[in-house]
């Protein structure tokens, strides 16, 4: 295939000052064999139109701050090569699900709200004064958590989720993949309190598992296996309860 | 929920109305509307075995008059689309189940495709088992 010289890049723009509903403006960016759609949107916002508002800042997968739907599909835009996407034309849109603040830029405050109610932190019913030292943890026990720490808050699984757009209230797969990271942390001890909130009707009931957040996770972070893994215990926790109804619920 | 903290300077967001046909976006989306409509194929068989066990006990004419309705044409054709669509819910739900059960051996994880493989030999197990009782009679 030969090389293209520009590649068209259509943009969702929406300007609350000037118009009711979103359109679609078109760019030609020249086209590098390296650069990502985000390279091609700094492109367009030095050189052809300085008023596109977009969220972007380490340009290396780590921050979770330039996800957007790249044709349809929810992407990081530091991560995906202009390549992959020709012949174009290349749509970028907001992120689905959430409200649009202004061109590219979506107003998650919705999961950080959501976010705070299962306490993302390590929960301990003693605080261990400083002078013990480090809690300790083996290899194992890291590895049980591991994978669900590495979600950057992108919001690429919320997009993907057409559960999350259809029932707003759902907490959704990051909230809950990241309240399961700290219930498997040897260190925490706040499941109980985290399995109030997650095992409401907008918690892990909620989801029907579609399983797309797995798929576009950039991170592979799996919060689809999070929630049916959440689902499990809570339904062995569920019948545990009703056999030793005067027993400890803890496992 | 939006931040109120924004209103001062966005005096109002847009949020896109979801399409009808949102589920015909993706492959991965209709998959997954299928494999919950094909839930209806699950239900009626579940009542179909119901009825057939009613009818036996209804007695002999009762149960030759409904064996002869369920040989007919018509329903014998209603029949190979539920079972279509009672495979397609079986086999999805079998596929999603190691993403669920994570199984240990000690320290060692049990493979997913392990997972998978007990519960396609549990499914056959039992299917045996019933035709086993079936034929066997």
């Amino acid at each position: 295939m030969t090389v293209p010289q520009t590649v068209t890049v259509d943009v969702q723009r929406y300007r609350p000052e000037a118009e009711r509903t979103p359109t679609w403006q078109r760019f030609e960016v020249p086209f590098q064999p390296e650069w990502m759609v985000l390279d091609a949107l700094n492109y367009i916002k030095d050189h052809l139109d300085g008023t596109l508002s977009y969220r972007w800042s380490c340009r290396m997968g780590v921050c979770g701050s330039c996800g957007m739907m790249v044709n349809g599909t929810p992407s990081l835009t530091c991560a995906t090569y202009l390549e992959t996407l020709l012949p174009g034309p290349i749509r970028v849109e907001p992120l689905r699900g959430f409200p649009v603040i202004r061109d590219l830029v979506g107003d998650l405050s919705d999961f950080l709200t959501k976010l705070r109610r299962v306490t993302p932190w390590i929960v301990r019913e003693i605080e261990r004064p400083l002078a013990d030292g480090e809690h300790l943890q083996t290899p194992d026990e890291l590895a049980e958590f591991k994978r669900y720490s590495m979600c950057i808050n992108c919001m690429l699984c919320y997009a993907a989720c057409p559960i999350y757009e259809l029932e707003p209230e759902f907490l959704g797969p990051a909230v809950i993949a990241l309240a399961q990271r700290y219930n498997l942390d040897s260190r925490d001890e706040g499941q109980e309190g985290r399995t109030d909130v997650i095992s409401q009707h907008d918690g892990i009931w909620a989801c029907t598992f579609v399983g797309e957040c797995s798929t576009v996770c950039p991170k592979d972070v799996d919060p689809a296996g999070a929630i049916q893994r959440y689902k499990l215990d809570a339904a062995v926790g569920w019948v545990r309860a009703l056999a030793l109804p005067f027993g400890s619920r803890k496992a | 929920m939006t931040n109120p903290a924004y209103r001062r300077f966005h005096p109002r967001w847009h949020r896109a109305r979801i399409p009808i046909f949102w589920w015909l976006r993706k492959l991965s989306y209709t998959r997954f509307i299928v494999r919950e409509l094909t839930s209806v194929c699950v239900a009626y068989t579940a009542i179909l075995l119901l009825v057939q066990v009613w009818m036996v006990d209804a007695g002999p004419d009762r149960f030759e008059r409904f064996t002869a309705w369920l040989a007919s044409p018509v329903v014998t054709g209603v029949h190979v689309v539920v079972l279509v669509g009672l495979l397609f819910h079986t086999l999805t739900w079998l596929h999603l189940a190691p993403r669920a059960l994570i199984l240990r051996v000690g320290r060692w994880r049990v493979p997913g495709a392990a997972v998978l493989a007990g519960h396609y030999a549990a499914w056959l197990a039992v299917s045996g088992g019933v035709l086993w009782i079936v034929l066997g009679r």
